[in-house]
């Protein structure tokens, strides 16, 4: 770094005094907030007060961040401290799943949930030993850049910018879903005009001031995002166990879960669809038993997502930002723990939540069930409402069987679930759009600056102006952002569904290439192409093959039972009458059905067949019983093994290009670049 | 070309910054270090959640204990093993000299 950056910079001295004031002035917001409340202000009004304001203060720190340099556009110009980076990467990294999604799905599935808390921190392991600091090393714009200048040019940025564009595109419409949904419930809108309403605020965060902008309001939102989601927790805490610590102390509340449920079993009655009636017993199936299935899928799941953290390019790219390399990897370090504040206390939400359903609303009477149950039985974007009584064996009290929450809306129901103020209720649904906000500024960013850093300027005009590139890139920015909301508008899927896809895509992708290609010198060009295109369309084409054309997919690799099951499983989802018709006749004619032409492969581990489940209203195909969410499981191995075996028949890379690998691992000094025509600028 | 307009980007080297002996000497250890912090990785996401079924039965403080490390130990193992990877790389820049001006 040049002697600029040594010298005391009068604004980042400056960062901890304003964000200090910012989140006093905040915590003052809050309490004038509750007055109003008490003073009989009605919830609507402190509902748009809370949306509203908080957009108000990210679109300001967005405008007044506004640039028109490169480097503080793409890299805010490296002079994030670390510890700013590491809130700026949790706000990042923490999206709609995490705070809306996570503690709902640990509430549905229990330990088997728990995989997301594992897989979405361990992940941050690989990203500072493996990737952060050499990235930060060679210190240019974009993840695509790297690949390109590593992998001889403008094949290798081309398959960076294709996966890139996919697994941010995938993420990004979940975010926005999640911003719709918050915005629906708080604003009353519909739920396409609540998509809409949260574009605008996101645009207005990153449009002007890249990445510079979405930093500094990243740091914004990760403040006001963890006051809420710990507030209600701590609340949660006292009102059960009369202890402020929700982490330490819901150990009882697990206690008490397990005999609620035991009684519940021990009066004949079963869970929920999708909730599992053992919460704390790991890898079990739906009769309590071991699964040796649930257990192949939980470790697949941990292992995509933290490979998936490792590759997904709107967090690594975080990492560009530091002032120098060693800050970058204490700045993984800061990341972890603020995203660990959060999760550490997901667990805690879910059992408080849970207990709290248990103990105050099963048993009771429908008719007189309490207020918030009808506020939230609105009809959600996935046909049902989100909070679904019903009565299935009409005796008019609600058992454990007939009470029915979208996982979704768990966290933002639990303050009014647990009888706590309506600003309370208020400060998280701030909380969660300051989430989903975030994040979504982050992916947007990055495909913007894939699009326009690197197939625009770097693929297509290499003699553009600095101001006609930044044009471009806002353009594109407003563009990606109005089909991204399109998509989400006119798409039913659940958040955590999407997000998971992202990871596989982004862990089969690019992971392999990155990783092989600081740490094995001999990675050649074509062998880190062939492997990006290997993992990349092995897993894609698993997914969508499995979850579009799950019939397809088992007649291929079923064996003749697994064909049959499949079969007798279409007769009840919504499907093509052409394949209904093919099943029937199936079903009736069962002796004939034969093994699939591929079910060898689908069947060479003996516990875990291939098979099919109905979900999301489809016939989703499983090979070897991985949920397809845990795709990345196939295509990562065979990325590296692709990217090895080729790398050994190919010529190996020249002496330049080794200079520049030897000068990327060692912090002093500049970076040589191998080919300077193409890589330096 | 300059395509930058801020004077901070560091300039691209034309030759190596330190000798090839202390490259690969700080290369060996940094790759020591990479993998026992991946060997921790390994264990705390992975290997100690294969005995899962065997410690739950287990309670402290009503947590049953795997469901305490998949939701809480193995997360303070990630962070307070990042921190202390941070703290260590830089000990071994500093030992050979490669550390940023």
């Amino acid at each position: 770094m040049s002697a600029s950056a040594k010298e005391k910079d009068p604004f980042i001295a400056s960062l901890g005094k304003i964000y200090a004031g910012y989140t006093g002035g905040f915590a003052v917001f809050v309490v004038i907030l509750a007055i109003l409340e008490q003073m009989g202000v009605p919830d609507r009004i402190i509902g748009y007060l809370f949306v509203f304001l908080t957009i108000g203060v990210y679109a300001y720190i967005g405008i007044i961040s506004r640039t028109a340099v490169v480097a503080e556009y793409y890299v805010a110009g490296r002079r994030v401290p670390a510890l700013y980076n590491g809130m700026a990467t949790g706000s990042d990294w923490m999206s709609a799943a995490s705070f809306i999604g996570m503690a709902g799905s640990l509430y549905a599935l229990g330990y088997g949930g728990l995989a997301f808390i594992l897989g979405w921190t361990g992940g941050y392991m690989l990203v500072a030993i493996l990737l952060a600091p050499y990235l930060r090393k060679f210190g240019q714009y974009t993840v695509p850049d790297f690949l390109g200048a590593r992998f001889g040019g403008n094949l290798a940025r081309s398959l960076g910018v294709i996966v890139l564009l996919t697994a941010s595109f995938v993420y990004v419409v979940a975010q926005i879903v999640g911003v719709g949904i918050i915005t629906q419930r708080f604003l009353d809108v519909s739920f396409t005009m609540a998509v809409f309403l949260g574009l605008a605020g996101i645009l207005v965060c990153s449009m002007l001031g890249g990445m510079r902008a979405v930093t500094w309001t990243q740091v914004a939102q990760y403040i006001i995002l963890i006051i809420a989601y710990l507030i209600p927790a701590i609340l949660m805490s006292v009102k059960v166990t009369g202890v402020p610590v929700p982490q330490l102390m819901y150990g009882i509340a697990l206690e008490r879960i397990e005999v609620f449920e035991a009684a519940f079993r021990a009066a004949g009655q079963t869970p929920p669809p999708g909730v599992t009636g053992f919460y704390t017993a790991p890898f079990v199936g739906a009769n309590g038993q071991f699964s040796l299935s649930a257990m192949v899928n939980f470790f697949a799941l941990v292992f995509c997502l933290m490979v998936g953290t490792a590759a997904l390019p709107h967090i690594l790219m975080r990492y560009f930002t530091t002032p120098s390399v060693r800050e970058a990897r204490q700045s993984v370090a800061w990341s972890l723990f603020f995203i660990f504040l959060l999760y550490f206390t997901a667990p805690a939400y879910a059992a408080f939540g849970k207990l709290e359903i248990y103990q105050t609303l099963i048993g009771s009477q429908i008719a007189s069930l309490p207020d918030w149950v009808k506020n939230w039985q609105i009809v959600s974007p996935y046909g049902t409402p989100w909070i679904n009584i019903v009565d299935v064996n009409r005796d008019g009290i609600l058992q454990w069987g007939e009470f029915r929450i979208h996982p979704d809306v768990v966290v933002l129901a639990t303050p009014e679930i647990a009888g706590l103020p309506y600003v309370i209720a208020g400060l998280v649904a701030a909380g969660g759009l300051a989430a989903a906000l975030s994040t979504a500024d982050g992916l947007l960013l990055a495909l913007a600056n894939a699009l326009s850093h690197d197939v625009y300027y770097k693929m297509i005009d290499r003699n553009a102006p600095t101001a006609r590139r930044l044009v471009i890139s806002r353009v594109l920015l407003i563009f990606v952002a109005i089909i991204a909301a399109y998509t989400a508008g006119n798409m039913g899927a659940d958040i955590l569904f999407l997000v998971a896809w992202a990871f596989s895509i982004a862990a089969a992708g690019l992971f392999a290439a990155l990783v092989m290609g600081v740490w094995y010198k001999r990675t050649t060009n074509i062998g880190a192409c062939a492997g990006m295109a290997v993992g990349y369309i092995a897993t894609f084409g698993y997914l969508i093959h499995t979850e579009f054309y799950g019939w397809h997919f088992i007649q291929l690799f079923g064996s003749k039972e697994a064909i049959l099951a499949a079969a007798r499983q279409v007769a009840n989802l919504p499907m093509d009458a052409e394949i209904k018709a093919a099943a029937a006749a199936m079903v009736a004619n069962a002796a004939t059905v034969k093994d699939g032409a591929l079910s060898f492969i689908g069947n060479i581990f003996g516990g875990l067949p291939t098979d099919t489940v109905a979900l999301r209203g489809r016939l989703v195909a499983r090979l070897w019983s991985i949920n397809n969410i845990s795709g990345g499981i196939i295509g990562v191995p065979l990325s590296f093994l692709t990217i090895w075996i080729v790398s050994m028949f190919t010529p190996a890379p020249s002496k330049a290009m080794q200079d520049f690998i030897e000068d990327i691992r060692i912090p002093k000094g500049g970076v040589r670049l191998a080919d300077r025509a193409e890589a330096v600028d | 070309m300059p395509l930058v307009e801020s004077g901070n980007e560091p300039a691209s080297a034309t030759e190596a910054a330190v000798d090839p002996a202390t490259a690969r000497a700080y290369w060996i250890k940094t790759s020591g270090l990479m993998w026992t912090v991946l060997a921790m990785w390994f264990v705390a996401g992975f290997g100690i959640h294969l005995f899962a079924v065997q410690l739950n039965p287990i309670h402290i403080f009503g947590f049953p204990l795997a469901y305490y490390f998949a939701a809480q130990g193995s997360l303070i193992i990630f962070v307070v093993g990042l921190f202390w990877f941070a703290r260590r790389q830089n000990q071994i820049d500093e030992e050979h000299g490669v550390q940023e001006d």
